[in-house]
């Protein structure tokens, strides 16, 4: 089972969370503050495991991490799943990002965390793998989308969440307020052999 | 008014979204909080106005700050109202919004039990997808009660992603609503085969999850489990197999032989690293499995141990050092799964374990300190604790730091202190980690040495010398407010000191000590502990100085107790205080006696007299109850009904628990009780370690010094009992390597004079390095074992979490489902039976096999029941039929019996490795090198025994072939027992015959003395077909309800194309009318719930309700459907006529031959009759095939007479009576409804004018 998923960028700041347990809005704030905070202070060229977070951890648990550019991508997993099969299963999420919001970066992530949540939602569903196939997902993402396009369509509303956030995403670089260190890709850190 | 609203909606325009939102915070950085509020008073105002679209984008922005960690469950039940939304957009928002910050508690999750019902079957594939996805995050136990069915339906849906979503949902329903595990079990069985990857795959994943909990429940799932890793592709399936495979082999052996083979040949053939790694895990834990006991498999695992050895140290030049650090981290992690049961082979790579805590990655440092644990030996555990004190010393961090702290702690106690030869050296060990800044294991460290100091009677004098000094420089540990983990510490020396002063060798000064005014620093419960002891010590101090002519040291300490006790009596903890204001007192009046030079030091010793025994934690609850002792039973009244009945039930949830578990302890007689302690004496004499603490072992002990205690007093002196500052544990490794030496030295000494002996006598094999059992503990030690109540209970029980929910999992899957197990169902009736195939009606099996024991223990009972009867009726009428003769019965048997046979073996050879394989298969499975090949050959060998063993005390006789195996001794012994059923059966003459079943057919002939079995026959008839597809219906009664009959029907794709979504369609006429869900027109077709590669065939059933059944009718239908194949997809239509018979609307029903004369002597009944001309086929044969095509049953037979009897669903009776003569059959037929019975004699007549 995976108990939660974590992104967030080099500074801690969350850019998606869910937890398939419940905790309050306070532990789970705390939780990502200590997972940032074990996940940060490792070098780029050690193993993509952690064991010994204390609130999320339990002796069963382990945090499972890669390091993509300015976001960390966190999976809590218990023994059940496998290590290497989670750390592909983080590669298949950041590349199917990247297909669905052609070439993602963090700001992506920040504006839509939405749209990356229906994406999530396609793979891993209450805790298990859903879907480990690519094209599979973004098929059923791509007709969810569409779908909701022709509902927006239909209602004339001003309210397009996804219309007017395509747009949002090819102005991104101009976004006031700070982007420090915002790559155009979300270049893995560490390569990884498929 | 218009104004009104065209102002609304440029509002709204101007409604912030998502985005903006996002946008505005990081503009605010400075006041990002003040900002946020603004943001949450607008999404308020939002929520209040009617338009969804902007309730769904409040929602939205919602979830968004619930993310930042804003709570936002205020707003539950506007996130209830999005949820509902028709437009999918909206639903979405509000889904995801639930599942984010729904949970258990959350009152409005009550409401949404409809609307998740209706999303769920929405004819739109992604709303049901979103209401799937959002339950999976927030499902109750009640949703999941009050759902389990509808999602169950689902596992059947059209849609593989439906299916997909359904079927992994089901696990979180299971957990939460245990009842629907068992009910839902078959189909998600089932859909291990799906034809989707997607949808097989997720039922791997929650198979896996179930399993891993409960592994011994589903290892009959093995052989499907097996046929899936060797035909699978998708390696995320793989994995999850290959993991549960590694959980299954250690309860199985056997299954471990088979996997052998398959998973060396993933491991050549796969690129996948992750895949490969599970492979070489799993084939670890096989390899373990089948060498515990047997030592010549430990080559193998010395083998893996090597190559784990080589992924751990070795670096790839060519991948990342990220990727040799996984590596790293995983050999390791693997080889503490061999640790576990082959210690020895993982011992020897101690260096490489060794040098990995001294990586620079915390993760491999943590797994090779989680590696030492189990390595350590009486030999090297000084050595290796002194390596991870040096990096205690190092390590920066404390979470690090205290990981260490607490795996030396745990190494050295493990097993009782097994490794520990001197606790010298451990008390010093503890002290030295008392120096640790910042830890927060101060307690741990105290309740080692309290431990230590209670159970090792011979380290007293020592410990408490350490401790003395360890509270003479008290200040060094909690000078730093920081520190206040470690004070912990103080707890454990003050009470050391206290209890065991006698060894103190400056009380006075320990006295001082403790009760300097810095002490009321300390936290209360040390400070508490501190007074107390300090009142021991002034006993112990008042005797030595009472001992003495000079009476003024003895006043003087008195007075110190009276100028330092004011001080707690001021403290603000109660426990401190009251036990400072006691002992002030008590100080005052000695005081006083002192003054009149009255001696007082006994009494004051006395109060505090006696030893403290070590307790077991557990001791308390291992209290056996004395009989008549009723827990639970009430001690007043219990309250009256009108308390609040929220409370009630949780109050005997609570209860019950402890309950049940006493009753089981209550079970184990006295007998076995007084055996399992005199085998735990036994044990505990046997081990020089587990010595007991009454006097008479100690006696014993000490009576016999063994040479090898002779080293002890020269350790003793040589130890410098009182180290000044802090002890050093390293001299004491020196001192123990010294001392190991000489032993040795003197060892070889003797073994020399040994072997020189011994060398005329034979080779003598030397012993090699030094063993375990060489080194002697350098002290006498008693380890006290942990005081029992007198007759404990051992029992193992408490260990389990009662909370853990897989605890309700563990439910038995193989045992046939019960009418009472049916998943609570609010849909209608035949929607139900429509929308799955497989479920969990009567008539409709799920899985060959549990149902068809049902179906024959129903059938076995009803026997059972009705024999008495009969014989009675038999007596009554005997002037009607000629006297059986007992012989040619007994002489039939043999014929029933290979009859029998030939319907097993017809049934097991198709199914060898199936899926409804039970245990038996599974082990005959197992036991088979290669599955089917075996099977055939013990099918073969049955076949030949059988037949030639006429009679049955033969096969009781026989003896089992030496190879025979296991199995098919069970085979005999169930076949035997299928005899001695078949022989009851025999004895009465009416059968019921089971419409669909070869086997109840030939229950028909069993009457026959020595006829050609019957031909196979079919219900089944044509319905249509076409180039793509074909149809073969039968009808069939529904006996609950007399108005509906079901009409399966068989598909059989004959294309080479892929068949999807097939719609059935019927015109309706007056008097019947096909059972559609609620909601649907009766124009609207049905979907037939599955769709069909090419060449594979699938049932489904339909419900049909019917008005009058006295007349045959055909109705008119159309079956459309889109045939796919590589590049096109057509859509294509079948016609059709379903033809529903007379027939159909009967139903096969038992009568008793006196209820039959009754029914015919009543004289309500219209006659009718028939005559057939030509019928060639044996009278037996006839009869079977009207019981099999047309519904009866036979009542009697008499020679070439027989009376038959059947029933319609809406209750008419139907009698037949059946006479040959000459090839010639007639009919005369009674029935309450002229038209029905002239209808089913034509029908009769057509089926045998077709043969």
């Amino acid at each position: 089972m995976i108990k939660a998923i974590l992104i967030f960028n080099n500074h801690g700041k969350p850019r998606l969370s869910k937890f398939y347990e419940h905790y309050s809005e306070d532990t789970e704030q705390q939780i990502i503050r200590e997972t940032f905070h074990l996940v940060s202070k490792r070098d780029e060229n050690v193993c993509n495991f952690l064991e010994g977070g204390i609130l999320i951890g339990g002796s069963d648990n382990k945090l499972i991490y890669r390091h993509y550019a300015t976001l960390y991508f966190v999976f809590c997993v218990d023994s059940s799943e496998s290590e290497l099969g989670i750390l592909d299963l983080i590669q298949v999420f950041v590349e199917t990002l990247d297909k669905c919001f052609e070439n993602v970066c963090e700001l992506d992530l920040i504006f839509h965390v939405d749209k990356v949540h229906y994406i999530l939602g396609e793979m891993v569903m209450g805790g298990m793998v859903l879907e480990t196939n690519m094209n599979e997902i973004i098929t059923q993402v791509d007709s969810q989308n569409k779908m909701e396009k022709s509902e927006m369509v239909l209602l004339h509303l001003k309210v397009l969440p996804y219309s007017s956030a395509m747009v949002l995403s090819k102005c991104a670089p101009t976004v006031s307020g700070h982007s420090p260190g915002i790559h155009p890709n979300l270049a893995p850190v560490q390569s990884w052999p498929a | 008014m218009a104004l009104k609203i065209v102002k609304g909606s440029i509002d709204r325009m101007f409604d912030k979204n998502l985005q903006d939102l996002v946008r505005g915070i990081r503009n605010h950085k400075e006041d990002e909080a003040k900002y946020i509020s603004t943001c949450i008073d607008e999404i308020k105002q939002e929520l209040k106005q009617d338009n969804i679209a902007v309730k769904a984008n409040a929602v939205c922005k919602l979830t968004y700050l619930q993310m930042l960690g804003y709570d936002v469950s205020w707003a539950a039940f506007n996130i209830v109202e999005v949820m509902s939304s028709s437009k999918f957009t909206f639903k979405r928002i509000g889904y995801l919004a639930a599942s984010q910050c729904f949970h258990e508690g959350t009152d409005v999750i009550m409401l949404t039990t409809n609307q998740i019902r209706k999303d769920l079957s929405s004819p739109n594939q992604y709303d049901t997808g979103v209401a799937l996805t959002g339950l999976s995050c927030f499902v109750t136990p009640d949703l999941a009660r009050d759902l389990a069915n509808d999602i169950m339906t689902l596992m059947s849906h059209t849609k593989p992603y439906i299916r997909k979503k359904a079927v992994l949902i089901m696990y979180k329903v299971f957990l939460k609503y245990p009842e629907s595990l068992r009910p839902a079990f078959p189909r998600l069985k089932e859909k291990l085969e799906d034809p989707d990857p997607g949808v097989q795959s997720a039922a791997v994943n929650v198979i896996c999850e179930l399993a891993r909990r409960n592994p011994k429940n589903y290892l009959s799932l093995a052989p499907l489990f097996f046929k899936l890793m060797t035909s699978s592709t998708n390696n995320w399936v793989l994995i999850k197999i290959i993991k549960l495979f590694g959980a299954l082999t250690p309860l199985e052996p056997r299954l471990g032989k088979k996997l052998i083979e398959p998973l060396t040949n993933l491991i050549h053939s796969t690129s996948a690293m992750s895949l490969l790694y599970e492979c070489v895990n799993t084939v670890i834990a096989v390899l373990i499995s089948l060498s515990s006991g047997m030592p010549n498999h430990s080559a193998s695992i010395q083998l893996c141990v090597q190559k784990l050895r080589i992924l751990i140290e070795d670096s790839d030049q060519n991948c990342e050092p990220s990727v040799n650090a996984c590596m790293k981290y995983l050999g390791l992690l693997a080889m503490s799964k061999i640790l576990k049961t082959h210690p020895k082979s993982v011992q020897s790579h101690k260096d490489l374990i060794l040098q990995c805590l001294d990586d620079k990655d915390e993760s491999i440092r943590l797994r090779a300190l989680d590696l030492l644990y189990g390595m350590v030996s009486k030999k090297n555990l000084m050595e290796i604790v002194k390596k991870l004190m040096l990096h205690v010393d190092k390590a920066e961090g404390t979470t690090y730091r205290d990981e260490l702290l607490t795996k030396i702690i745990d190494i050295c106690s493990q097993s009782n202190y097994q490794y520990i030869t001197n606790f010298e050296w451990y008390i010093s060990i503890l002290v030295e980690l008392t120096r640790l800044e910042g830890t927060r294991h101060g307690h741990l460290i105290a309740s080692q040495m309290l431990d230590v100091a209670i159970r090792v009677k011979a380290i007293r004098g020592f410990a408490v010398a350490q401790m003395a000094t360890l509270l003479d420089n008290a200040h060094l540990l909690t000078g730093n407010t920081q520190r206040n983990g470690i004070c912990e510490v103080l707890y454990a020396a003050a009470w050391i000191c206290g209890e065991f002063s006698e060894h103190l060798e400056d009380p006075k000064q320990t006295l001082e000590a403790m009760l300097r005014p810095k002490v009321a620093t300390l936290p209360g419960h040390i400070q508490a502990v501190y007074v107390q002891n300090a009142a021991k010590l002034f006993a112990t101090v008042l005797r030595s100085q009472e001992s003495t002519p000079d009476t003024t040291a003895a006043q003087e300490t008195s007075q110190l107790m009276i100028d330092r006790l004011p001080l707690f009596v001021q403290s603000a903890n109660l426990e401190v205080q009251e036990r400072a204001s006691c002992i002030l007192q008590l100080v005052k009046y000695i005081q006083k006696l002192q003054q009149k030079e009255v001696e007082v030091a006994e009494e004051v010793t006395a109060l505090f007299a006696g030893e403290l025994n070590p307790v077991a934690p557990k001791a308390q609850k291992k209290v056996p109850i004395p009989d008549g002792l009723d827990l639970d039973a009430w001690i007043n009244e219990p309250p009256s009904e009108s308390e609040s009945e929220d409370e009630k039930p949780k109050a005997v949830f609570a209860k019950e628990e402890p309950k049940h578990t006493r009753s089981r302890h209550s079970e184990v007689d006295e007998k076995e009780l007084a055996r399992r302690r005199e085998a735990r004496k036994q044990e505990q004499a046997n081990n020089p370690f587990y010595i007991k603490a009454s006097p008479s072992s100690q006696k014993v002990y000490q009576d016999t010094p063994g040479v090898e205690h002779i080293p002890v007093v020269q350790i003793d002196l040589s130890v410098p009992l009182k180290v000044p500052g802090m002890p050093l544990s390293d001299q004491y490794l020196k001192m123990e390597e010294d001392r190991r030496q000489k032993e040795k030295d003197e060892k070889k000494k003797k073994e020399k004079k040994r072997k020189r002996e011994k060398r005329a006598r034979g080779r003598h094999v030397d012993s090699g390095p030094e063993s375990e059992e060489d080194i002697t503990p350098a002290h006498h030690v008693d380890i006290v074992t942990e005081e029992m109540p007198e007759n404990a209970l051992p029992s193992d029980e408490d260990e389990k979490d009662p909370n853990d929910p897989h605890k309700a999992l563990d439910i038995d899957l193989d045992k046939p489902l019960t009418d009472s197990e049916k998943l609570p169902t609010r849909t209608h009736r035949s929607a139900d039976v429509l929308k799955s195939p497989g479920g969990d009606g009567d008539g409709v099996s799920i899985t060959g096999e549990p149902k068809k024991k049902t179906r024959k223990e129903k059938k076995e009972k009803k026997k059972a029941k009705d024999k008495e009867r009969t014989r009675s009726a038999e007596d009554k009428k005997t002037k009607k039929k000629h006297k059986h003769d007992p012989e040619e019965e007994e002489a039939n048997i043999h014929e029933v019996v290979t009859l029998v046979k030939a319907d097993e073996t017809q049934s097991t050879e198709p199914l060898p490795p199936s899926v409804s394989a039970g245990a038996s298969d599974l082990d005959f499975w197992l036991t088979s090198d290669a599955a089917p090949s075996a099977i055939q050959e013990a099918v073969a060998a049955t076949n030949t025994e059988m037949p030639t063993d006429a009679d049955l005390g033969e096969v009781k006789d026989m003896e089992p072939e030496e190879t025979k195996s296991k199995h098919k001794k069970k085979k005999l012994k169930k076949e035997k027992e299928e005899m001695e059923k078949k022989k009851k059966k025999k004895r009465h003459h009416h059968h019921r015959s089971d419409r669909g079943e070869a086997e109840s057919v030939q229950n028909g002939t069993m009457e026959e003395d020595d006829e050609e079995p019957l031909p196979p026959m079919s219900n089944y008839c044509l319905l249509a077909e076409n180039a793509y597809v074909k149809m073969v219906y039968d009808i069939q009664g529904n006996l609950q309800d007399g108005s509906q009959v079901v009409v399966s029907i068989i598909f059989q794709n004959m294309s080479s194309s892929f068949l999807k979504s097939m719609e059935f369609n019927v015109l309706d006429s007056l008097n019947s009318k096909l059972q559609r869900p609620e909601g649907a027109t009766p124009h609207d077709g049905l979907t037939v719930p599955f769709q069909l590669p090419p060449g594979v065939s699938n049932e489904a059933r339909f419900v049909f309700s019917v008005q009058s059944i006295v007349m045959p009718q055909k109705l008119k239908g159309t079956l459309t459907f889109i045939v796919k194949s590589d590049d096109s997809s057509t859509h294509e239509k079948l016609d059709f006529k379903l033809h529903f018979t007379c027939t159909s609307y009967l139903i096969t029903t038992p009568c008793y031959s006196d209820a039959y004369a009754k029914l015919l002597e009543s004289g309500e009944l219209k006659s009718s009759s028939l005559k057939l001309e030509g019928v060639t086929m044996p009278f037996h044969h006839l009869l079977a095939r009207i019981c099999f095509h047309h519904h009866f049953s036979v009542v009697e037979r008499i020679d070439s007479c027989a009376s038959m009897y059947s029933r319609s669903i809406q209750g008419h009776h139907v009698c037949l009576l059946v006479k040959t003569a000459a090839e010639t059959v007639s009919i005369d037929a009674k029935c309450d409804e002229l038209m029905l019975l002239e209808n089913v004699l034509e029908e009769i007549k057509q089926t045998f004018s077709q043969s």
